[in-house]
């Protein structure tokens, strides 16, 4: 790792004013960023101050306050775009979340491009958002869905993955796994699929929130990811795609915003990266999505992966101390992001979930939005902690405590 | 109610639950699943006269969910099919005897909701 300097996890907590709460009487240890992150002071607070101070429909008004709205909305739109090293700022579109950045990809360049009898490769880790919508279009237009496989490590199987990449259209993958943590081999993988004349949609949700992302380095054509997993608020997320690939997509959601001259029967639609943007945008959630890259690039990405990198690391050996427990994953924390995925004997998910939650500890329990990955790994449901720059190896430790204090109810 | 979740008598149903099996010559074999949850029972229902001479179920789940289903079967085996139709799930929660959270809901009335579509019984608004 290059450039990572040791987070002090004990001071970035108290820039999240949650995490100063009691539950059930015991200071909460929140391991569910995996689900959404908590939100630092002055993420709240430059939302807060646009209420307050700005509010006003940006791109629109001639006004002061307009004025004011649309540049800190465009100035988010600046700082993200650097944040993930895009080429141009154009290539940065808001949406709500990941799961409609993908969607728009299905509907405008899925809808497009992907006829009867062509092929998507997807994974058998995908997350419900970049496996449904894939479902949907392939059902709709006759296209075909195939899946590369995972090995018992939770890592991709690419032994012969030229030949799976043959006449694909699109590549559609995940960069983190929700569930079992593996970090994916994007830019190879991205590599071949552009060999073989394939496109790759990135969903990132995972990922932007925990690693160094750079597009442009990755060499894909479509990333997604969300704001509210990376200290910002939800409601905002991110599709960012090629320009020429952009410029050549039919609009996504008709509206106000996205279009240049509307007549009554025709319209001509807006420049970059307002034509995919219908309708008044989440101006307050942008902001404080911007607020969130400004307080993760304070500390910078190598520090947060590195941080999480010991934190797995510990947790894996740690929680070698509970009698009977399996966890899934890659084995070597190199690969495996910043969330574990177990199961215990006689105890299941939810039992567990409910009762550590007794202990003030939050973790999430179920199939993590990926039922098909659960039958892959034979089991109804994990448990799942996922850690996030204000996590603490003693947080691992009070997680270990509160399992086995579990285990001593169901003996 | 107790706010102890996992109170004494939901262990204990959960680790013996009562009446677990399968009926070979059942009448009625009625599968049911929480897919959020992946939570599963089967329940098998031999009926004799209108009542439920015999029932057994077997079942995957969290210990919610699968002492709910034990304590159900203690308490239709023997009782009319018309009365069991509208069976309280109000009944079961109070057995259960202890606050279930909107979250667990679904896990504490699965066994219930399965009597119900076993019988073709009518659905119930859950609280």
């Amino acid at each position: 790792m290059i450039d990572a300097r040791p987070l002090n996890a004990q001071a970035i907590q108290a820039d999240f004013p949650i995490l100063a709460r009691q539950i059930h009487g015991k200071p909460l240890i929140y391991l569910d960023s995996a689900a959404t992150s908590q939100k630092p002071a002055p993420v709240i607070d430059a939302m807060d101050d646009y209420y307050r101070r700005y509010n006003a429909n940006p791109h629109r008004g001639v006004y002061a306050l307009s004025e004011e709205a649309t540049a800190a909305y465009e100035s988010a739109r600046r700082r993200v775009a650097s944040f993930i090293n895009a080429s141009s700022v154009k290539e940065v579109i808001f949406t709500r979340n990941t799961t409609e950045a993908i969607n728009l990809v299905r509907y405008s360049w899925g809808r497009a491009n992907i006829k009867a009898g062509d092929r998507i490769l997807l994974t058998e880790m995908e997350h419900h958002s970049n496996l449904v919508p894939w479902q949907l279009l392939a059902q709709e237009v006759g296209a075909r869905l195939e899946f590369l496989c995972i090995d018992d490590d939770g890592l991709l199987l690419l032994d012969g993955l030229e030949r799976k990449l043959e006449g694909v259209k699109l590549l559609a993958i995940t960069h983190q796994s929700n569930t079992l943590g593996t970090i994916n081999p994007i830019k190879a993988i991205a590599a071949a699929a552009r060999r073989a004349g394939a496109l790759t949609l990135v969903d990132g949700a995972q990922a932007v929130p925990h690693m160094p992302v750079d597009v442009q380095d990755l060499g894909v054509d479509f990333y997604a990811f969300s704001g509210h997993k990376m200290c910002g608020p939800t409601g905002v997320g991110v599709l960012w795609a090629r320009r020429a690939l952009l410029e050549a997509m039919p609009p996504f959601l008709g509206g106000g915003d996205m279009i240049k001259r509307v007549k009554l029967t025709e319209a001509s639609w807006n420049d970059l990266p307002w034509k995919f943007e219908a309708g008044t945008p989440s101006v307050a959630e942008g902001i404080g999505l911007g607020a969130a890259v400004d307080y993760l690039s304070q500390f910078g990405m190598d520090s947060v992966r590195a941080h999480e990198r010991t934190l797995v690391d510990y947790a894996m050996e740690k929680l070698q101390e509970v009698t009977g427990i399996t966890i899934y994953g890659p084995k070597d924390p190199e690969l495996h992001g910043g969330a574990i995925s177990f199961t215990l004997p006689n105890i299941h998910p939810h039992d567990l979930a409910t009762l550590i939650d007794r202990e003030g500890i939050a973790v999430r329990a179920g199939h993590h939005c990926t039922q098909p990955l659960m039958e892959r790994l034979g089991v109804p449901a994990t448990t799942r902690a996922s850690f996030y720059l204000y996590n603490r190896p003693e947080e691992v430790d009070q997680l270990v405590t509160g399992i086995q204090k579990a285990q001593k109810v169901f003996a | 109610m107790s706010d102890d979740l996992y109170r004494e008598q939901i262990l204990e149903h959960y680790k013996n639950p009562h009446h677990f099996g399968e009926l070979a010559d059942a009448d009625i074999t009625q599968e049911g699943d929480n897919p959020l949850c992946g939570d599963v029972i089967t329940l098998y229902l031999k009926l004799d006269d209108g009542r439920v001479g015999d029932v057994r179920f077997r079942g995957r789940g969290c210990a919610i969910s699968q002492a709910s289903a034990s304590m159900l079967t203690d308490m239709i085996v023997g009782k009319p099919v018309q009365q069991l139709k509208v069976f309280p799930t109000r009944d079961l929660l109070d057995e259960l005897g202890i606050q279930i959270s909107p979250a667990r809901m679904k896990c504490a009335t699965l066994s219930v909701n399965t009597l119900r579509v076993a019988l073709d019984g009518e659905s119930q608004e859950e609280d």
